[in-house]
């Protein structure tokens, strides 16, 4: 494996991969019901000492 | 018998080093070794004295839920490296301003700058990283620390890191990479002990008993991952000698200058940024008694974050032999950093909605609320500042000291005070702190030394730039290199000033900090409530 295949598949599917990624991401934490499953989280700190 | 493995470990390490200073190649090498053996023979000596030689099992169990140990000993160390790292700062700056107080060979400017950076980002935001992420990942995922005395070994052997660190800059040893500086076997012994400190905190993560994994720990997290992949590939070097300081980079021309900028910004990002961040995602909750304005915002603040940030090292090499496509790709991924920066600002500020007076009435939540501001204002400076066009100005200018000290002092450093004021009554059972007053004091002795600061960098580093730009009709420079020093000379000694200020404050903090744990409550007026006194109807 030399330079050039290595930049061609990191400007072709690693970019896509890590953009599908990103986007599945931000999509599941901003999913119908996320909000009530987010609500639980953030109570986490508050619940003891 | 108590430590019976740690004392025999300690006392070879310390033999070894013995050796280390016996064959050394060269006499920084040596000195240095034998630096490390009083640090080693030194441990050894004080568990002599204190262990316990009952039988093992008569030692009491600890029974409570979480190990505070290692973190009592991690809040002490803070403030005692955040003392050291501004006063060495202060001393730095007077060096520039008066050039005499540089004493050769040991204490110049080129060896103590390397000093002061390392002090205030490694020792004292180091060890706030480790003792806050041991005291959160405990309380939000409900299970003592993983790994039983590993916890101890990662909190000395980082202090050992710290003192073979600054010791190797005072004697001239360095590898003259930016926040990277130890040489090769100071980077080995830091891989060993970030492995150790990535096992407890991942293996407490695994061990919880809360289902879910609070965002905090998210952040923590990625900052110890990315910190171990950044600090492995930047120091890969190989060694002129085994028993010699110096080392060579693997890397040579500009693709060295690439991996130690991908190095140096993402522990800004990384380090100063993502672990700190955690900080604020549970302090700031907990201190306001409310929960973070926004979960969701949270989650996808982290994952922007770390998706971002990774990209943005090349600005620090615009206009070099790096390959224009590179700069342009670091200007643009700095610039997209402005969404996720200002989000996470405004999740943290807007977690005070409801529960706004607590500015006025809590000097905690005052300097927590500062620092949050001054993580959106670094964090809209720095995308500017790696503009092309801007930074043709800003660049080798006092103007990027300036931008980083906003970050640094402004968030990094206000983050850490709110956090320990808040774990100090906490972590030795006192009902409050010593004193609220004086909080209010380092407070503003901090903000005014940040805003002198950063004010006269601004000033300083654009007359610089502008004086270094200035051509004649003819195409002559106007100014020589020399004239654009001799104009520094007043903002350097109001720098000074400014570095002051800050450093009061932080001796404040210590005073405070002992008093509390001394157990004393200063005798003072409260603090102003939110609800105004009610009169008795006349």
């Amino acid at each position: 494996m030399d330079y050039t295949t290595l930049r061609h598949f990191a400007d072709s599917w690693g970019l896509l991969a890590m953009t599908v990624f990103f986007i599945g991401a931000v999509l599941f934490a901003l999913r119908p019901g996320g909000k009530q499953a987010a609500e639980r989280a953030a109570q986490i700190p508050l619940k003891e000492d | 018998m108590k430590y019976g493995n740690e004392i025999v470990l300690l006392a070879l390490a310390a033999f070894a080093a013995l050796l280390g200073a016996a064959f050394a190649q060269d006499s920084q090498f040596g000195a240095h070794m034998w630096v490390l053996f009083f640090a080693l023979a030194g441990g050894a000596t004080v568990l002599l004295r204190t262990g316990n030689y009952a039988p093992a099992a008569a030692a009491p169990a600890d029974s409570s839920p979480y190990m505070d140990g290692p973190i009592r000993y991690g809040v002490i160390a803070t403030v005692f490296w955040g003392v050291t790292g501004f006063l060495v700062g202060v001393v730095v700056a007077a060096q520039l301003a008066f050039p005499d107080l540089n004493i050769e060979p040991w204490l110049n400017f080129g060896r103590l700058r390397p000093l002061h950076t390392s002090a205030v980002v490694f020792a004292f935001g180091g060890n706030a990283l480790i003792a806050t992420s041991f005291y959160v990942v405990q309380r939000t995922s409900r299970a003592r620390l993983f790994g039983g005395n590993l916890a101890w070994y990662v909190f000395w052997g980082y202090q050992l890191f710290i003192v073979m660190a600054a010791t190797g800059y005072l004697l001239g040893i360095t590898q003259s990479r930016e926040y990277a500086e130890p040489e090769w076997y100071v980077d080995i012994f830091l891989t060993i002990v970030w492995v150790a400190y990535l096992a407890v905190f991942l293996g407490t993560i695994l061990n919880r008993k809360e289902p879910h994994i609070y965002v905090a720990n998210w952040f923590y997290l990625a900052f110890i991952i990315t910190i171990a992949m950044l600090h492995v590939v930047n120091n890969l070097a190989v060694p002129a000698s085994f028993l010699g300081s110096k080392s060579y980079s693997l890397f040579s021309g500009v693709q060295d200058a690439l991996t130690q900028w991908w190095y140096g910004h993402n522990a800004v990002g990384f380090f100063l940024t993502a672990g700190f961040l955690g900080m604020m995602y549970y302090f700031v909750p907990k201190q306001v008694e409310r929960p973070v304005y926004s979960y969701r915002l949270s989650i996808i603040h982290f994952w922007s974050l770390i998706f971002l940030y990774i990209w943005a090292g090349p600005h620090h090499l615009h206009y070099t032999a790096l390959p224009d496509w590179a700069q342009t790709l670091g200007m643009v991924f700095s610039i997209m950093l402005w969404m996720p920066s200002w989000g996470g600002m405004i999740n943290g500020l807007m977690t005070l909605s409801g529960a706004w007076d607590k500015i006025r009435t809590d000097p905690i939540v005052r300097m927590m609320v500062l620092a949050i501001a001054f993580y959106g204002m670094s964090t809209f400076e720095g995308p500017m500042m790696s503009i092309k066009a801007v930074n043709s100005l800003s660049h080798y200018t006092e103007w990027t000291i300036g931008h980083v000290h906003s970050g640094a002092l402004g968030w990094n450093g206000m983050i850490t005070f709110g956090a320990i004021y808040f774990l100090v009554p906490r972590l030795w059972g006192r009902e409050r702190l010593y004193s609220l007053r004086l909080v209010t004091w380092h407070f503003w002795l901090a903000t005014l030394g940040i805003v002198v600061y950063a004010a006269v960098m601004w000033v300083a580093g654009i007359s610089q730039g502008l004086m270094w730009r200035e051509y004649d009709e003819q195409g002559f420079l106007v100014y020589s290199f020399a004239e654009s020093v001799a104009a520094m000379a007043p903002y350097y000694v109001v720098r000074t000033i400014g570095g002051l200020m800050y450093l009061a404050g932080a001796l404040v903090m210590a005073w405070n900090v002992y008093m509390t744990i001394r157990g004393h409550q200063r005798q003072e007026e409260p603090m102003p409530t939110s609800a105004p006194a009610l009169q008795p109807a006349q």
